[in-house]
């Protein structure tokens, strides 16, 4: 590990095994808990189906509604920007599906490289500006707490590593691509413990939340 | 220190005309990355060079090294370079053998002390192993190289088993192998590595430092800027199709055969700095990604270790899929048991449940 060649091994490998196993370790016991829980049994009779509700729930309360647009449009209008170019730039970049198929085995086609690169410089500033928001509003800022901008930190120093990384703009290449992957080992192993979990059980909450509604007959 | 030719006199007497010499210069210029006007100031420096003594010590190699230079299309001006410098111990490639050879290194340091090059292939057993391991004349690398480091005036380490270690360093290193950098601390190293080297790079190092009277700019790794300061990637003619997502994804299926980018067959080509891209093999003929194979990234640190060659360079390394699965498992009952517990404790708080009236607490206050 003394070289950044050594530095790299040891991340893709025993680092990366690592956080792979607190992801999914921790992840896992997390899901099954709240599925295992599950909620109260309702006793009263039902008046409609939860499933179908709730999948549409799940869609409908991904798009925000025009109040909270109107009320908050930074927030919508830059967390859409950046959500969708953190997905693009995880899930479609060709080195990541290599990775995805040495890890999980199934692959998927990719985006060229340079659309890759232009939504990541998007993604960067996206990200920037949310912190500078945060940071500014007087709202925000009383209510972040430090979860929130190690939160924060975890998502955005990938993005930045990897757009680094492509562009060679740090030498010697190991240390910078090192760096990258130290940067997601750390979003893996912080992931189960914070309001990262949001990227499983938003939509599992929303789901609840139809179906809840379904069960009763009522619109969500 | 005797007097020694020039290298225009030198080049004159092997018969090298002045056009070839010219053109080498402009070949040299360009590929130091120089203007194309810095030619004739090359062939002009080169002219009165004088002839540098070399001193080539192999230590744990293969000899790929020498053969690569050797091989180099000869008889090019290239290869007069080297007869013009005065090499004056190899011992592979030195008439004279045994204690000849090694009075032989020992004059050439004695004479040109503080003046010579000395040039080392193959890595050594370093200073806490076993010396047995690799010997000359009864004497260890590491001796040999002290010595010959005291009164060189650079070393240039040819070859990735010098410059980093290499084959013989590649876990689990049972020599305790190191690279000539993990030694030498008081003199400028300079790294040429490759397994081989290109031999115009090898060559190129030595012109250079006998056109500009210094040591080239190095990189992180004590490499030649110029000849490996741009990634394989960077200049790989393949590029496009990389760029646009288009991928061999087999050897032989219809990627392959139109030439699409080697990404996916293991081509380490992004994370390796070399010329092969720009100067190629064989006469300039050709180089491994335009034959078809992936670059094994044989002139970075580490390279044997560094996962399959085979694998792309983003797969992780180890069995990650057994990691997520045996974790993810280990999860499932974690979650299953805190459930129960939580269960439990829930279960357990409404039978222990003891009601209070709002009499009863008056009561109490
Ligand atoms: S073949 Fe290798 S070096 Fe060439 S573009 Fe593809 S990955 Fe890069």
């Amino acid at each position: 590990m003394s070289d950044p060649m050594g530095f790299l091994l040891w991340v893709k490998g025993p680092a990366f095994n690592f956080a792979l196993a607190v992801f999914a370790l921790g992840m896992l016991a997390r899901l099954v808990e709240i599925f295992i829980l599950g909620r109260k049994t309702n006793y009263a009779e039902a008046k409609g189906g939860e499933w179908g509700p709730g999948f549409k729930t799940m869609l409908t309360r991904t798009v925000a509604d025009p109040g909270t647009f109107a009320r908050a449009p930074f927030n919508v209008v830059v967390g859409w920007i950046w959500h969708i170019g953190f997905i693009t730039a995880l899930l479609l970049f060709i080195p990541h599906i290599e990775l995805f198929r040495g890890v999980l085995g199934i692959a998927w086609p990719g985006l060229p490289n340079p659309v890759v690169d232009a939504v990541t410089a998007i993604t960067i500033l996206a990200l920037v500006a949310t912190l500078v928001h945060r940071t500014q509003h007087p709202v925000k800022k009383h209510i972040s707490t430090p979860e929130d901008y190690l939160v924060w930190t975890v998502t955005f120093l990938p993005v930045l590593t990897g757009y680094l990384a492509y562009h060679r703009l740090v030498n010697p290449y190991p240390l910078i691509l090192g760096l990258h992957i130290l940067s997601v080992n750390l979003f893996l192993v912080v992931f189960p413990f914070t309001k990262l979990t949001h990227v499983f059980t938003a939509f599992i909450a929303r789901w609840y939340n139809g179906a809840i509604f379904g069960r009763k007959g009522v619109q969500s | 220190m005797a007097a020694r030719k020039t290298l225009g006199e030198s080049l004159r007497e092997h018969g090298v005309s002045r056009r070839g010499f010219l053109k080498f210069c402009a070949a040299t210029a360009s590929m130091m990355a120089l203007p194309p006007s810095m030619g004739p100031v090359i062939a002009a420096a080169l002219e009165k060079a004088r002839r540098p003594s070399v001193i080539w010590l192999s230590f744990q190699e293969c000899t790929g090294c020498t053969e690569s230079l050797t091989r180099s299309h000869s008889p090019t001006v290239e290869d007069l370079i080297f007869d013009v410098i005065s090499l004056d111990y190899h011992h592979t490639l030195q008439a004279a053998a045994g204690h000849q050879a090694e009075a032989a290194r020992e004059q050439a340091m004695k004479d040109n002390h503080g003046e010579y090059l000395l040039i080392v292939d193959g890595s050594l057993p370093g200073p806490n192993s076993n010396p047995g391991f690799s010997t000359i004349a009864g004497i260890s690398n590491y001796a040999m190289l002290q010595e010959a480091v005291a009164g060189a005036k650079a070393v240039v380490a040819v070859g990735t088993c010098s410059a980093f270690g290499g084959l013989p360093a590649a876990a689990p290193n049972p020599t305790g192998a190191v690279s000539v950098m993990d030694i030498v601390k008081d003199k400028p190293v300079i790294n040429v590595p490759g397994c081989p080297p290109v031999p115009m790079v090898i060559t190129g190092v030595l012109a250079q430092y006998l056109v500009f009277g210094k040591l080239p700019d190095l990189d992180e790794y004590h490499r030649p800027l110029a000849f490996f300061g741009q990634s394989i990637h960077d200049r790989c003619y393949r590029r496009p199709f990389y760029d646009k997502g288009l991928f061999a994804e087999s050897f032989d299926d219809e990627g392959a055969r139109k030439g699409w980018c080697l990404y996916r067959l293991g081509c380490k080509g992004p994370s390796t700095y070399n010329a092969c891209a720009t100067m190629r093999w064989n006469s300039g003929t050709s180089w491994p990604v335009e034959s078809g194979h992936p670059c094994l990234g044989c002139s970075e640190p580490k390279f044997w270790d560094a996962g399959g060659f085979y694998e792309p360079l983003s797969a992780p390394l180890g069995t990650p899929g057994n990691t997520l699965l045996a974790a993810g498992a280990a999860g499932v009952v974690i979650g299953g048991v805190a459930a129960t517990l939580a269960k439990h404790r829930a279960a357990t708080a409404v039978a222990e449940r003891q009601p209070v009236t709002v009499e009863e607490l008056e009561q109490k206050l």
